[in-house]
């Protein structure tokens, strides 16, 4: 009897394991230095090692997170993180409209949510370093940037309609194991905020130094990097609780924490 | 065997515990209960007992009134007390946002090893402290939150307020962890930057806050017109 019991209980851990740890789903990003789009002012960052979502959070993940989390439902999450069109292709609480795909990539969530969910798993959001890092690359190439079918490839995306129906997984995986950075929807990242221009792309040529002390610093090092660059403008104009139909997540982890 | 009998006990005691209570919130809820109109044909007028509207014949519908009242009291969905991050004052006191409450709150996001804007933005807090009449100070709290919690520990955020002649009550400096920050930041729509192991560029934003937690005004620019701003404080503290 005892035996069942603990067979039992050990196959809920493994099935709560592989369908909500998602450990396996991550693959190590070797960090290095590299010069972003927008960086400090000796322009060069350092990104450290980390594990990286393969894949972006599924609806499919999502409706797990809010079954655990009452707090993140449409109507439990309160204003001072979401808005209102938080969720709003989702039916109830639990579930989201039969229309959408429960392996497409879940849209419609606030900074704050997708911080939240990220947390739940013991990882994090990628900053806009390690994201944009991770990004540069193509199939075969760790720093695609100078090549030219790489930015064709990324414009002909934003061109493209409705993306965020498609499923995850379906565009080709770049050289560190990451699918769909590019080529269904925009991702958080951790401090969004850290992009010093407004919304407005006219109003930043002469960086208005009023509203931000030091935007000086902080010019764009490659104007031909434009899809890039449109990357930051979208970032710039978020707020936190925004939520929007073409903006997703995905989730990283550094490596120290796994080893201790 | 043995187990499933104390299994079967637990959880009979569990259920039963769980009824118990239910049963309670129930009848304080009925209590509390009141009864109005559904299509209000007679204002706000509230009964105590169910029944129908003189007026339309409707059934009353049953409202939570008592709950509404002790909403006052409550933290609400815009406020910023629902973040539970915890911070250092200039003190060295650990403090949650929501220990601030009760007073109007007046927040800039800086950082004391700043020479461009910061001693400018601090300068715009102490023109608007200065237009307070002083006994009204009492009911206000300004604070100053560093964006660079590694420099700004709370000793450098004490010398920073002598300094600067910022040690009364009504000035508190707060020193939180980096992720505290940021998303604080992101209550407030500041955006910041780290640009080298010293210098941040970040927005100009001073937000005041009621008493209750939620956002009533922002001013953001540097050495702007802040009369907008000092209206709304005395509105809030009256």
């Amino acid at each position: 009897m005892k035996t069942k019991v603990f067979s039992l209980l050990l196959i809920c851990f493994v099935c709560q394991y592989l369908t909500y740890g998602q450990t396996e789903d991550m693959v190590l990003i070797e960090g290095s230095r590299y010069i972003p789009l927008y960086g400090r002012d000796s322009t060069v960052v350092e990104v450290n090692d980390f594990k990286m979502d393969k894949y972006p959070v599924t609806v499919e993940d999502f409706e797990l997170f809010v079954k655990e989390s009452p707090k993140w439902r449409k109507s439990n999450a309160i204003k001072l993180f979401t808005d209102k069109t938080y969720l709003s292709n989702w039916k109830n609480d639990l579930e989201s409209k039969d229309s959408v795909k429960s392996k497409s990539p879940i849209t419609y969530v606030s900074w704050f949510a997708a911080k939240a969910y990220c947390e739940c798993q013991n990882k994090r959001l990628p900053t806009v370093d390690e994201w944009e890092y991770v990004a540069m690359a193509d199939e075969t190439t760790k720093d695609a940037r100078i090549k030219p079918t790489y930015n064709e490839q990324i414009l002909s995306w934003y061109e493209a309609p409705r993306t965020n129906e498609n499923i995850i997984g379906e565009t080709p995986k770049n050289v560190w194991g990451v699918y769909d950075l590019h080529g269904l929807v925009w991702e958080w990242t951790l401090d969004f905020n850290s992009v010093l221009i407004t919304g407005e792309s006219r109003k930043d040529v002469d960086k208005d130094s009023n509203l931000f002390c030091g935007s000086a610093a902080v010019n764009a090092t490659d104007l031909m990097n434009y899809a890039a660059f449109m990357r930051y403008a979208i970032r710039g104009s978020l707020k936190a609780k925004y939520s929007m139909k073409n903006l997703g997540f995905r989730c990283v982890q550094d490596v120290k924490t796994e080893s201790e | 065997m043995k187990h499933i009998k104390i299994i079967s006990s637990v959880l009979v005691l569990l259920v039963l515990a769980i009824s118990c209570n239910s049963d309670k919130s129930k009848a304080s809820n009925d209590a509390l209960a009141v009864y109005q109109c559904p299509m209000l044909c007679e204002g706000a007028k509230f009964y105590d007992e169910a029944g129908s509207c003189p007026v339309c014949k409707m059934d009353l519908k049953q409202i939570e009134k008592a709950s509404k009242e002790m909403e006052t009291d409550e933290i609400s969905e815009e406020s910023i007390f629902n973040l539970m991050s915890k911070w250092h004052t200039e003190e060295g006191k650990e403090i949650q946002l929501e220990d601030l409450k009760g007073k109007t709150l007046v927040v800039v996001m800086i950082y004391t090893s700043c020479k461009a804007a910061c001693p400018r933005l601090v300068a715009d807090m102490r023109n608007i402290e200065a237009q307070i009449p002083d006994e009204k100070l009492k009911d206000l709290t300004f604070a100053l939150v560093s964006i660079d919690p590694e420099t700004d520990t709370p000793e450098r955020l004490k010398a920073f307020a002598i300094e600067n002649q910022m040690d009364d009550e009504q000035w508190t400096f707060l020193h939180g962890t980096e992720s505290g920050v940021r998303e604080f930041a992101n209550v407030l729509s500041v955006k910041y930057k780290e640009i080298s192991p010293i210098d941040f560029s970040h927005s100009n934003i001073i937000s005041v806050f009621n008493a209750k937690g939620e956002l009533k005004h922002q001013q953001e620019g540097l050495g702007v017109d802040n009369k907008e701003t000092i209206e709304t404080i005395l509105q809030l503290i009256q």
